[in-house]
C-alpha cells in the first residue's frame, strides 16, 4: 500500500514535468514563428512562419494539457483530442488557400527571392479552358 | 514552479499575440492580414489550454474546438473573397 501511494506521489510529480516541458517547448516555438512574422519580407515566407505554429506548437500545448488532466486529475478529454485533430486536418488547408489567393490577386514576391516558378503558369491555363 | 512555468508560457503566447497584432495593422497587403489573423486564433487556442491548467478546470475546453471552427472558416471565406470577389459561388 506504501509502495503504491509512494508511487502515485512521485507519478503526479513527474506529471507536472513532462507537461511542463511539452508546453514550454510549444510556447517556445509559438514565440519564435511570430518573431518570423514579424521579420520575414513577403507573405509567401511569413506562412511558412505561421505554419509552425498552428502545427508544432499548438499541438505541443493542447497535448500537454491533455496528458495533464489525463494523469493528474484522471480526466479523459476527447473535446482535445478533437481540437487537436481538427488544428491538425485544417491549419495546411487554410494555409494553402491563403497562399493560393494572394498569389492570383498578384501580391510581388520579395526583391531577395530567386525566381519565380509559377510566373505565366495560371494565364495559360486559362486560357486553355477558354478555348 | 510549474506554475511559474505555466504563468511564463502564457506571457510568451501573449507577446507573439502582440506581434501578430502589429502584422495586422501594419501588414501591406490583405492577405498579410489574413495569415496573421488565422495565426491569432490559434494563438488564442493556446492561450485558453494554458489557463484551464492554470485554473484546474475542465470548463474552457469546449471553447478550444469553437475557436478552431471559426478560425478556419473565417480563413475560407476571407481567402475566397480576396481570390474571386464572392465567398459562396453560384452556378448560373
Amino acid at each position: 500500500m506504501h509502495g503504491i501511494l509512494k508511487e502515485v506521489l512521485s507519478l503526479n510529480a513527474s506529471v507536472e514535468i513532462i507537461t511542463a516541458i511539452f508546453i514550454f517547448l510549444g510556447a517556445l516555438i509559438t514565440g519564435i514563428s511570430s518573431m518570423g512574422m514579424i521579420r520575414l519580407p513577403d507573405v509567401y515566407t511569413r506562412a511558412h512562419a505561421a505554419a509552425k505554429t498552428t502545427t508544432l506548437g499548438v499541438m505541443g500545448i493542447v497535448f500537454g494539457t491533455f496528458l495533464y488532466f489525463l494523469i493528474a486529475e484522471g480526466l479523459f478529454s476527447i473535446r482535445l483530442l478533437l481540437g487537436i485533430l481538427f488544428v491538425l486536418i485544417t491549419a495546411p488547408v487554410s494555409s494553402h488557400m491563403i497562399i493560393r489567393s494572394a498569389y492570383h490577386s498578384k501580391v510581388p514576391l520579395s526583391s531577395t527571392s530567386v525566381q519565380d516558378d509559377l510566373e505565366g503558369y495560371f494565364e495559360k491555363g486559362e486560357k486553355d479552358q477558354n478555348e | 514552479m510549474f506554475d511559474f512555468i505555466m504563468v511564463l508560457s502564457l506571457v510568451l503566447i501573449a507577446i507573439s499575440i502582440l506581434f501578430n497584432v502589429y502584422r495586422i495593422v501594419i501588414g501591406p497587403y490583405p492577405s498579410d492580414r489574413i495569415l496573421a489573423l488565422d495565426t491569432l486564433g490559434v494563438n488564442l487556442i493556446a492561450g485558453i489550454a494554458i489557463l484551464s491548467i492554470l485554473l484546474r478546470t475542465s470548463a474552457f475546453f469546449d471553447l478550444i474546438l469553437l475557436i478552431g471552427i471559426l478560425a478556419f472558416v473565417g480563413t475560407i471565406a476571407f481567402a475566397r473573397h480576396i481570390e474571386r470577389g464572392v465567398v459562396i459561388e453560384r452556378k448560373r
